[in-house]
């Protein structure tokens, strides 16, 4: 039987409430179709996470009970069994550790093709298209599949597209177990509790970088403190943590996290190739360096030949005076 | 004790990268190819791991063009035992579950009992290949994995994933993928890369590994449309004066960015 369902998965924070990526999830999904949510959760918060899910667009959403003990396997046990109730044109799925690990499993099992890391998925004429910023956004790629309904995992922080809220239309899945072997999950706990009201570094809107210029981890904290003035996320360059100023979850780059907020400020980094296929897609990028001949200014929109250690407090006070 | 790594040669991200705009592949011969380096951390475990237990063989299986032999070499001089590279014409543009799917066959033609990954190379960062890997071989998947201990035929992992840290555990064979949070790897000596000349690098056909090519069958996963965005054109520059910060503070402003 056609439908025009579209499969999406969702994922449950170890807090149990849904991922932060669900409403670009859904957001795309229903543009697509009608958007078919995947929770695998606890029982207990089944009707709470069904009504947060039908609130950012879910048309119908489908509970499976968690499994804790095993990793990865009971959540594509789920997605096969959602897969058979809905019969979806496509499936998407977020482009983080669970769900590449999940699609992976469950594409393979189904004997579907699977596109990875897109920006965005659409419509054209022939079906449905996956888009790619490939290396570091210097090309944009799209990819289809021959046939079958098309696996797809969306890099998070960049779909802006969001859903209409639904009626809550939800069902509980019995899910057999297909008895595939797994590892067995012996213990978890919340990792990088954010440790300030800072934004994370993907899907932010602003984010402030630092890099080797800043000199040392007290100098760094100079980036905090623009962060923290223009409520945005701390990044740096892979100079920057390989000195050890900053952890290497904060940095942007090939290697690191790629991100495209509406604002990029790069504080003392001198904008290696590593560096830039991490930013360049962001739209406004703001440069201050000592060294004229720094690559980063080759692609700022503004760009200041000085030392941040002067330029920064003045723009910080500038900032405080016209907040006062 | 045989560990497999999973050796992926990728354009150096520190040079430019290319896509060729007529068939959408990578531009091979435009930048140098290095062996990824989220694969060489999993190489030097492979190898450290093999130092402290005797009798284990460390093969490095890639599946790439004929001139990647240069860098399975290069794996062979770090410590690795022995190379397979599965290198054949019909894989030029194999998708994601191809790609799969003949690893698994060259897995089955190697024997294993404890396969190691990178977790995303930096070339698509697509990270799904030691997922779909499980799945094709029915294996336990520890998957982003910060540390590892192997001990006794079992595997005792710890998970990152954006927001939880789990413990792991499961027995061998199973297939492992390893983050940044590994230890860096060792430079290959000049003892290693001559004793890397005559260690056995074998080169195979996907007939040669008995797998078939169902490419009509399946369904694949296709590029329809490539292009190379244009270039960021450089905005105002300007040398730090008095103002500078109010000046950017207020382009700030104007573009409601503060």
């Amino acid at each position: 039987m056609a439908t025009d369902n579209i499969l999406v998965l969702l994922e449950v924070t170890p807090d149990g409430h849904l991922a932060k990526s669900s409403a670009g999830l859904l957001g795309v999904a229903a543009g697509l179709g009608r958007a078919v949510a995947l929770i695998v959760g606890s029982r207990d918060a089944a009707e709470r996470l069904s009504k947060s899910a039908s609130e950012l667009g879910a048309a119908q959403v489908l509970l499976a009970d968690d499994d804790s003990t095993s990793f990865v396997t009971p959540s594509v046990d789920a997605m096969e069994c959602a897969f058979q109730a809905s019969n979806p044109n496509a499936v998407i799925a977020g482009h983080s550790a669970y769900g590449r690990d999940v699609l992976a499993r469950f594409a393979v099992r189904m004997g579907l093709a699977i596109n990875v890391d897109a920006v965005d998925v659409t419509r054209d004429d022939q079906g449905i298209v996956a888009h790619h910023a490939a290396y570091g956004g210097t090309y944009n790629v799209t990819s289809a599949v021959t046939f079958g309904a098309p696996v797809i995992t969306l890099r998070a922080g960049v779909a802006n597209a969001r859903a209409a809220a639904q009626p809550t239309v939800a069902e509980n899945l019995v899910v057999p177990s297909s008895g595939r072997r797994s590892a067995v999950i012996d213990a978890s706990e919340v990792s990088d509790a954010p440790v300030t009201s800072r934004p994370d570094l993907r899907g932010a809107d602003r984010v402030i970088s630092g890099g080797r210029g800043l000199g040392s981890a007290e100098g760094f904290s100079l980036v905090e403190q623009l962060a923290d003035a223009l409520g945005a996320a701390v990044g740096a360059s892979r100079a920057a943590v390989d000195a050890g100023y900053v952890a290497q979850s904060s940095q942007v780059g090939q290697t690191g996290v790629q991100i495209s907020p509406q604002l990029y400020i790069a504080l003392g980094i001198s904008g290696a190739i590593q560096h830039k296929a991490g930013m360049q897609t962001s739209k406004t990028i703001i440069a201050i360096n000592k060294d004229e001949t720094a690559p980063i200014f080759d692609v700022a929109d503004y760009g200041v030949v000085g030392d941040v250690f002067t330029v920064v407090p003045k723009l910080l006070d500038a900032l405080a005076a016209a907040d006062s | 004790m045989k560990i497999v790594v999973l050796v992926k040669e990728v354009p150096d991200t520190w040079g430019e990268r290319f896509l060729n705009l007529e068939t959408g592949l990578a531009d091979r011969h435009a930048s140098a190819r290095v062996i990824d380096e989220i694969v060489e951390r999993g190489l030097e475990f492979a190898i450290s791991w093999a130092a402290k237990n005797p009798g284990t063989e460390v093969i490095a299986l890639s599946i790439a063009p004929i001139e990647a032999t240069t860098n399975i070499r290069k794996a062979l001089a770090m410590g690795a035992d022995r190379g397979v590279l599965v290198s054949d014409e019909v894989l030029v543009g194999a998708d994601i579950t191809l790609t799969a799917q003949v690893l698994a066959a060259a897995l089955t033609h190697t024997g294993y009992d404890l396969i190691v990954a990178g977790d995303q190379t930096t070339d698509g960062a697509g990270g799904v290949i030691p997922a779909a890997l499980a799945e094709l071989l029915d294996l336990p998947l520890l998957s982003r994995l910060a540390a590892i201990d192997v001990t006794g035929g079992k595997v005792r992992a710890t998970h990152i994933s954006e927001r939880v840290t789990l413990s792991l555990s499961s027995s061998l064979p199973a297939i492992v993928s390893v983050t940044e949070r590994f230890p860096d790897p060792r430079l290959p000596n000049f003892k290693g890369i001559v004793s890397a000349k005559n260690k056995p690098l074998e080169i195979l056909s996907v007939a040669d590994l008995g797998a078939t090519i169902d490419v009509l069958e399946s369904p694949r996963a296709i590029l329809t449309d490539v292009e190379a965005k244009p270039p960021r054109v450089a905005g105002r520059k300007e040398v730090e004066d008095a103002d500078s910060g109010k000046r950017l503070a207020d382009f700030l402003r104007q573009n409601q960015l503060a």
